[in-house]
């Protein structure tokens, strides 16, 4: 016998030209998962965090302890505030491909987690969002406009033209600003909680990261910072499968599940079908009232499928088989809610094929106004001296003598 | 004479009038609450008592704390967090200056993070290079946080007053070696603001800039120096960042000589950036080239005499006035 140390290396699946392999996601059937009472410690309910908790099985049927019984008006909303985010989606992809702005990010396969989660919390609760959940905007409400116009860095951009495309801010909203370096909003999320927690407020604070990004420090320290001080957060790791183009195995995925991090730390750990408009809701809502009665933060995994690039600068076929989405088998959770809906009777093909339509008109009235306040090359352009004001809150004296030069040097050019 | 305290009774008594004029104010740090000993050097001790929960002792984890502190800072609260030493705000610069620093700015001025990071360090204590550095360039740096050092019990407080009053984060950064130094006490209450620098004394021959640990030393060379007939004028610039250029450059117009001493290593240091704005500016009416007086570019050696020879000494700040006025 020859045993001796060795080094171990994650293994994808299935590369471009092979058949998709989804036999390493453990699955629980629809309905199966016992649903603990919000109050239970999370030491007596680490089975959350290894099986999957679904509600909607293959036929569109809710099943089980997690159905929410959401009302069919919130169902028919939650619909059309995903199917908006897609339609967005394509429209500012198309606009990408065609030169008009710069970058974009989809969300494709992913609408339930951004939509049913911020539908399942306040709106006092604070938002620190990852640069795939624009639906938290759109269930908040932002006028699409808002959003487009910092896509194009124009005269009506929210972060005057000093941010990458996609990392909106709504202080109104109580939607944080989007970081670039990824996971800090994590420690944020829990500082803000603390503060909340602190000044006797019932609000709570939620963040979201992709798995990929849970292997930077401050994930970690998050969750440390959340269990030493039993924050008032929901800390979420949208486990999407690829960070751009690195397998979820090399987060650490294929050992534990990430949501098992959870436990690890002493705080409550769930895994949920991302893709199960209903389960997502259901196990947000959970772990919203943990946090609002004094039960804790928690952890929660939700497991879906990018279905898109990771970006406009990426090209997913070089390292993933083309029709990984179609054999994905949590499905799609647009499709999934509209077979419920239609199964209960409360939705049909041709009202989705109309709502398709008025959404379609809806984001191009608003991209029709976004491109009044300025285009990427032409139209009304920001002022230089934008880039001085917000460094401090008070101008100092070298960025007034800066700013005067490079006046003064525009003026020479005019 | 009057009332004399030391630098950690002034940091204190600007953290306890502070917390009591403000419930907004909270301190997170390690071993703060007066369970855990109230401060590794005591400067948060009785706090806790007083003001229960806004104090917190956290895990060892400055990434951790920093962190949560710009998201309560972001939820309305003005933290104040404590990293014990200056080196180990290495394991949380992504806070720092990617976030506390720039949230104004990249969200267009929806948001912003008033928060106060204290820290401390100094050489001289035998506590090496992981232990006692003078970080204060990497953040001057940094658009969008202000650093501050006090020199004495006084300014502590009135700094320390304004910082945590501030809508900006700034980086307080404090001189262990000279905590227990007595000094005027503070007038409680009053703040000292920030960006202004100090004219500690009034001289026409030459210019000495100091702030920090230097300001313990340049008065003794300039005493020896008026002695011997060199007239010093002394500023202590109290924050570093952004600099008060105005006072610097009223003084050394009028004595056409400067010379710049810092504990931080000299080279793309604070000095070398004082001295390329006076040039810039007074460049015809300088009589001498701004002389820099500072630590040699290696990180903090341990042993004693490695040590002392590192810090600049008396003697290099005499010599460095004299070449100017050579």
């Amino acid at each position: 016998m020859n045993r001796r140390s060795r080094l171990h290396v994650p293994r994808v699946p299935a590369r471009p030209g092979e058949a998709p392999d989804f036999s390493y996601v453990d699955l629980s059937p629809a309905g199966a998962v016992a649903r603990p009472d919000v109050n239970a410690r999370a030491r007596d309910i680490s089975f959350l965090a290894v099986e999957l908790v679904r509600v909607l099985d293959d036929n569109g049927e809710a099943l089980g302890p997690w159905h929410p019984h959401l009302d069919v008006h919130e169902l028919q909303l939650g619909l059309r505030h995903m199917l908006l985010t897609r339609v967005f989606d394509d429209r500012m992809q198309r606009t990408q491909r065609q030169g008009r702005i710069s970058f974009y990010m989809r969300s494709l396969g992913e609408e339930a987690v951004s939509v049913a989660q911020a539908m399942a919390l306040r709106p006092g609760d604070m938002l620190f969002p990852s640069y795939r959940n624009q639906g938290v905007n759109i269930v908040r409400g932002r006028p699409l406009v808002d959003l487009m116009c910092q896509l194009l860095s124009n005269t009506r951009d929210m972060c005057k033209g000093r941010q990458l495309p996609v990392m909106y801010h709504w202080v109104a909203g109580n939607i944080f600003s989007i970081s670039g370096n990824l996971a800090t909003q994590f420690p944020q999320a829990v500082g803000w909680a603390m503060a909340a927690a602190i000044k006797g407020e019932d609000h709570i604070a939620a963040s979201w990261i992709g798995e990929g990004s849970s292997a930077e420090a401050d994930f970690h320290h998050a969750l440390l910072f959340a269990s030493v001080y039993q924050a008032p957060v929901i800390l979420n790791v949208v486990n999407n499968q690829w960070a751009i183009s690195t397998f979820q195995g090399f987060a650490g995925g294929e050992q534990r599940s990430f949501a098992a991090r959870g436990p690890g730390y002493g705080i409550a750990g769930i895994r949920v079908d991302g893709n199960d408009f209903l389960a997502v809701y259901a196990v947000t809502q959970w772990a919203a009232e943990r946090a609002r009665t004094g039960a804790g933060p928690t952890l929660i995994e939700l497991v879906t499928y990018r279905a898109s690039a990771h970006s406009t600068s990426d090209d997913p076929a070089r390292y993933r088989p083309k029709d990984d989405f179609d054999r994905w088998p949590l499905g799609d959770p647009i499709a999934r809610l509209k077979q419920h809906l239609i199964r209960l009777g409360e939705w049909s093909e041709q009202r989705h094929l109309a709502l398709s339509a008025e959404l379609e008109e809806l984001v191009a009235a608003n991209w029709k106004e976004a491109v009044t306040y300025g285009m990427l090359n032409e139209g009304p352009r920001l002022n230089p001296d934008l880039m001085f004001d917000d460094v401090f809150k008070e101008l100092p004296p070298h960025l007034q003598r800066q700013r005067e030069q490079m006046r003064a040097e525009i003026a020479k050019k005019d | 004479m009057s009332e004399q305290i030391n630098t950690i009774q002034a940091l204190n008594w600007a953290l306890d009038d502070a917390m009591a004029a403000d419930t907004n104010v909270v301190l997170f740090g390690e071993e703060l609450a007066d369970g855990e000993g109230g401060g590794v050097m005591k400067v948060t001790a009785g706090l806790s008592t007083k003001y229960g929960a806004r104090v917190r002792s956290t895990p060892i984890s400055e990434m951790g704390f920093t962190g949560a502190a710009v998201g309560a800072a972001v939820a309305g609260l003005r933290p104040v967090i404590e990293i014990m030493l200056m080196n180990f705000v290495a394991v949380c610069m992504d806070q720092i200056t990617n976030h506390a620093a720039k949230l104004r700015f990249m969200s267009g001025g929806q948001t912003h993070v008033p928060m106060v990071i204290r820290t401390m360090t100094g050489s001289g204590f035998q506590t090496a290079g992981q232990h006692s550095d003078f970080l204060e360039a990497w953040f001057c740096h940094t658009p969008g946080i202000k650093v501050v050092m006090p020199s004495n019990p006084a300014d502590a407080y009135g700094l320390l007053r304004a910082s945590i009053d501030d809508e900006d984060p700034v980086l307080f950064i404090e001189h262990f070696p000279s905590y227990w130094n007595p000094g005027e006490a503070p007038k409680r209450g009053v703040s000292i603001p920030l960006g202004k620098a100090r004219r500690v004394q009034a001289g026409s021959d030459v210019t000495l800039i100091g702030y920090s640990r230097s300001m313990l030393d340049i008065p003794v060379v300039a005493k020896k120096l008026e002695a011997a007939g060199v007239s010093c004028e002394i500023i202590d610039l109290r924050t570093v960042s952004p600099l008060d250029m105005e006072t610097i450059l009223t003084s050394v117009k009028k004595t056409g000589r400067a010379v710049v001493v810092h504990e931080a290593v000299r080279s793309f240091g604070v000095g070398a950036e004082i001295s390329a704005r006076i040039h810039e500016s007074l460049f015809r009416e300088l009589k001498a080239p701004v002389e820099r007086v500072a630590s040699q570019d290696c990180p903090v050696p341990f042993a004693k005499q490695l040590e002392t020879a590192f810090l600049y000494s008396h003697a290099d700040i005499e010599a460095a006035v004299r070449r100017t006025l050579a």
